[in-house]
């Protein structure tokens, strides 16, 4: 899709729309009614900003967004605010996640207006894993704010132009606010009032944990549906390739909030031979995003493929979930440059 | 005490009338404290909702109490002591990420909101918590703030 005011220079925001809260790609589509798609890039544990371009590189062509994870397990790595400074200067849509685990509400404040200054449009308000879990367990957790907290904090930065302390601000935040929700941990009951909170206190978007229970994630919807959420709020369902059977064992029981079935891990461990696990890994995660394609108030999806990041275009692919579509990336439109003034076939396809 | 603490969940209820009960007899009793000083009834009043609400719900005197809020589940023994709702971490057997020897706060505090009249009040979203008022009494606040009203 290819938006008829689309900036020359790609790190330059677009205009934002009557109703839009941001200048951003991510929030036009879903309000489009478009599909999406976002991944989540794994940090590097480097100071090299090209290590943040390869990563970014592998979903080139395949996502709406790129989620830039905040020390996601409670493990260090860049930080999410630099990881978007280097994907906005070349004009990746991505979606900064802001955990409380380490962060005040005067640090996080402060991250959130250099982060909008920066070009970044799209927030994703967290709680955060506990240090625990992480590979600084000796760490402080400071968890000053809850997500839900940290949400209106920043709809109040940016609707009244203030911080949290009431003192004004010259130029309010243009972000679009996104959570997290988890329908596949208890208090199941308790999941959707949840969303409904976050919803009151300004998300406009969330990204679920990973979904390998459809039927789960089904009534979560209903519910949703049911207290009118999903009007509300763009849902996009988390989801991402098991590589094999020990991996999923592996993750379900030291990832906090992941619940993978047991037929998923028999699906897994019953493929043999080289390759098959992964393959029959991909294969599960294509099964999924098809149904849950087919769930009403399902706006998109969102990739966690740690480690199998490559899979990704493959799954995509293979599912057609784009419908043919060419999500921007650097450099799309010079692929299609027209070679007269009328836009070739090839990039009217790519940009409908 | 965990096991106090799930046996209070339990009978939230039962807490909220004996919480209700205090409330009015300090709220008639409000011209006395006013005469004695509310300043000076700071640290008694601190020292006993210590003991008495640490023996009953592991209070953590955050001094903005929200347990009406909570079904009687104090928030504060969350480990990331969150006060809107469960992190994403709960386990399936609902015992805490971090803790998997205790049952999570807010797997406790929807059990307790749903035995307690106005247990909705659960959903209401909380304010960032006044890290100021760490360990004074949020009775006394709280009686202030209605007598005045
Ligand atoms: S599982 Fe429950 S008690 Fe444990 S950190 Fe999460 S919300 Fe707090």
């Amino acid at each position: 899709m290819r938006f008829d005011d689309e900036p020359i220079t790609p790190g330059d925001p677009l205009p934002i729309l009557p109703g839009h809260h941001s200048a951003g790609r991510f929030e036009r589509l879903l309000r489009a009614g478009v599909f999406a798609i976002t991944a989540e890039l794994s940090p590097p544990d480097s100071a090299n900003a090209e290590d943040v371009y390869a990563r970014a590189r592998i979903f080139d062509g395949y996502v709406d967004g790129i989620n830039a994870t905040d020390g996601s397990g409670a493990n260090c790595h860049m930080s999410s605010a630099g990881v978007c400074a280097l994907l906005t200067r070349v004009g990746y849509a991505p979606v900064m996640q802001i955990s409380c685990r380490d962060r005040n509400r005067i640090a996080i404040q402060g991250d959130v207006l250099g982060a909008a200054a920066m070009g970044v449009n799209n927030l994703l308000c967290l709680t955060g894993d506990g240090v625990a879990v992480g590979d600084h367990p000796a760490a402080k957790p400071v968890f000053d704010l809850d997500a839900i907290a940290l949400l209106g904090i920043v709809r109040t930065m940016r609707e009244q132009a203030r911080f949290a302390s009431g003192r004004v601000l010259t130029t309010p935040p243009q972000v679009f606010l996104g959570s997290a929700a988890n329908p596949f941990a208890p208090p199941f009951d308790f999941q959707v009032a949840r969303l409904a909170k976050k919803a009151r206190a300004g998300a406009e978007f969330v990204q679920t944990q990973y979904c390998f229970d459809v039927p789960l994630l089904e009534r979560f919807m209903r519910q949703a549906r049911d207290e009118g959420l999903a009007e509300r709020l763009f849902i996009l369902v988390g989801i991402g390739p098991l590589a094999s059977a020990r991996a999923a064992e592996w993750m379900r029981s030291h990832v906090p909030g992941v619940h993978i079935p047991d037929a998923v891990v028999d699906r897994l461990r019953r493929a043999r031979g080289k390759g098959a696990a992964k393959a029959e890994g991909k294969r599960i995660c294509i099964d999924i995003l098809e149904r849950v394609r087919e769930i009403p108030g399902v706006c998109g999806v969102h990739f966690m493929a740690y480690r199998q990041e490559e899979a990704v275009a493959e799954i995509i692919d293979r599912s057609r979930a784009l419908d043919g579509r060419i999500p921007w990336y650097p450099g799309r439109d010079a692929r299609f440059a027209p070679a007269s003034d009328s836009p070739t076939e090839l990039q009217q396809e790519a940009w409908a | 005490m965990r096991v106090v603490r799930y046996w209070s969940v339990s009978h939230a209820g039962a807490m909220q009338r004996v919480y209700r009960a205090l409330d009015r007899l300090f709220i008639r009793i409000d011209p006395l404290l006013r005469v004695v000083g509310y300043q000076r009834l700071e640290a008694p009043f601190a020292a006993v909702e210590r003991v008495l609400k640490g023996w009953f719900f592991d209070c953590r005197m955050c001094g903005h109490c929200v347990l009406q809020s909570t079904g009687m589940s104090c928030p504060m023994n969350c480990p990331k002591q969150l006060r809107n709702g469960p992190c994403g971490g709960v386990r399936a057997d609902g015992t805490c990420e971090l803790d998997p020897g205790m049952r999570c706060v807010w797997v406790e505090a929807v059990r307790g909101a749903a035995r307690l009249p106005g247990g909705e009040r659960i959903e209401v979203i909380q304010v960032p918590l006044d890290h100021r008022l760490a360990g004074q009494s949020a009775w006394l606040a709280e009686l202030r703030q209605r007598a005045a009203a």
